[in-house]
C-alpha cells in the first residue's frame, strides 16, 4: 500500500514540475499579455494542485492535511479572480490584445470601448 | 439564523487550523469567531444579501466535470507551449450568454477563467468579453455545454 | 522525487523572474509577480516538508492569501490611476 502510494506521489510530483516548467518556459515565449496569461494559468490550475496532491500522499494523515487542501481550494478559488482583475486593469490601461483571427473584427459592438 | 451557521462554520475552520487545544488559546478563537461575526454583520449594510453556492451533488458532480475540463485544455495548452512554431491564433471575442442570475454568471465567468486557453475580461448585462488562444476555444464555449451544465445547477 | 519537484519550481521561478525583468509593461510583470508568487506558496509547501519544518503550511496559506490581495490592490491601483476619463463615469466607481 505505502509503496502504491509512494509512486502515486512520485508521478503526481513529476508531473507537477513539468507542467510548472512548461507554465514558465510559455510565460517566456507567448507574445503578449493576454496569451502570457493563458500560459501562467496552466502553472496555477493544474501545476499546483498536482504538486500539493503529490506533498499530501507523502505525509501521514493529520491536521496539516486539511492545510494542504486548504490552501489548494484558495489557489484555485482566487486564481480566476485575480487573472481576471489583472485582464479587466490591462483592458483599462488601454492595451489591446494581439489578433491572427481570420479577419473578424471585434471592436466594433462598443464594449471594447470601455 | 444565518449567523449561527456562519460562526460555526468560521469555528470549524479556526479549529482546524489551530491544532492547539488549550482554555487560553480556546478562548482566543472565541473571541476571533466573534470579531468574525460582527465584521460580516457590519458588512451587510455595504452589499447586499450573501449569496453562497448551494453544495449539492450535482454541483459537485460539476466541479468534478470542470477539473477534467481543466486538465484536457491544459494538455492541449502545453502541446502548444512547447511546439517550435507556438500554433497559437489569439481571438478576443463576444459570447453571448443566457444565464441570467448573478450567481450562475459568476460561475460560468469564473469557470471560463480558469479552464486555460480562454479568459473573461469583461462581464455586461448580456455577453462576456472572452480572449481565447485560438477560435476553437471560443467555438467549443459558443456549443454551450458548459453553460448547459451551469443553467441545469438551478441558481 | 521531492527534490526534482523543488528544483522544478524554482526553474520556473527563475523564467517568472526573467519576464519580471524584461516586461515590456508593467502589466506583464505584475502578471510575472503575481505567478512567482503562486510558485512561493509551492515552494514553501514542499521545501518545508522537505526540510521538516513545523509550522511551515501556515505560512504557506497566509503567503497565498496576501499575494491574492496584493495582486488585486495593485490591479485596482493600474486601473484608476492612470485613466482621467473613467473618473466621470460613475458606473466604475464601485
Amino acid at each position: 500500500m505505502t509503496v502504491i502510494l509512494e509512486w502515486l506521489s512520485g508521478l503526481c510530483l513529476l508531473l507537477g514540475g513539468g507542467l510548472c516548467i512548461s507554465g514558465g518556459v510559455g510565460l517566456l515565449r507567448m507574445p503578449d499579455f493576454f496569451s502570457r496569461v493563458h500560459a501562467s494559468g496552466v502553472t496555477e490550475t493544474l501545476a499546483a494542485p498536482l504538486l500539493l496532491s503529490g506533498l499530501l500522499l507523502q505525509m501521514e494523515l493529520s491536521l496539516d492535511s486539511v492545510k494542504v487542501i486548504m490552501i489548494m481550494i484558495l489557489v484555485l478559488a482566487t486564481n480566476p479572480t485575480a487573472t481576471h482583475a489583472m485582464a479587466k486593469a490591462t483592458l483599462h490601461g488601454g492595451q489591446r490584445p494581439l489578433e491572427f483571427a481570420n479577419g473578424k473584427d471585434i471592436g466594433g459592438d462598443g464594449s471594447s470601448k470601455l | 439564523m444565518r449567523y449561527i451557521r456562519s460562526s460555526l462554520f468560521v469555528a470549524v475552520v479556526w479549529l482546524l487550523l489551530s491544532g492547539h487545544y488549550t482554555p487560553l488559546i480556546l478562548s482566543f478563537g472565541a473571541v476571533s469567531v466573534l470579531i468574525v461575526v460582527w465584521f460580516m454583520w457590519r458588512m451587510e449594510r455595504v452589499d447586499e444579501k450573501l449569496e453562497v453556492l448551494p453544495m449539492r451533488p450535482r454541483m459537485l458532480y460539476y466541479l468534478l466535470w470542470l477539473m477534467w475540463q481543466v486538465v484536457l485544455s491544459n494538455i492541449d495548452l502545453v502541446r502548444r507551449i512547447w511546439d517550435p512554431d507556438l500554433p497559437i491564433r489569439p481571438t478576443w471575442q463576444r459570447l453571448d450568454t443566457k444565464v441570467t442570475s448573478s450567481l450562475a454568471k459568476t460561475l460560468y465567468a469564473n469557470s471560463i477563467t480558469l479552464t486555460p486557453g480562454t479568459l473573461t475580461t469583461d462581464v455586461r448585462e448580456d455577453h462576456f468579453m472572452v480572449h481565447s488562444l485560438s477560435p476553437d476555444g471560443i467555438e467549443d464555449l459558443r456549443k454551450g455545454g458548459m453553460e448547459e451544465k451551469i443553467q441545469r445547477l438551478g441558481i | 522525487m521531492l527534490t526534482a519537484a523543488i528544483v522544478a519550481i524554482l526553474v520556473t521561478m527563475f523564467l517568472a523572474l526573467i519576464r519580471t525583468f524584461i516586461g515590456p509593461t508593467e502589466y506583464d510583470r505584475m502578471l510575472a509577480a503575481n505567478s512567482f508568487g503562486t510558485k512561493t506558496v509551492l515552494l514553501i509547501a514542499l521545501g518545508g516538508h522537505a526540510l521538516s519544518w513545523n509550522s511551515f503550511l501556515d505560512v504557506a496559506l497566509l503567503y497565498a492569501l496576501v499575494n491574492f490581495v496584493g495582486t488585486i490592490a495593485v490591479m485596482r491601483f493600474f486601473e484608476y490611476s492612470n485613466a482621467s476619463e473613467e473618473r466621470d463615469d460613475p458606473g466604475t466607481a464601485a
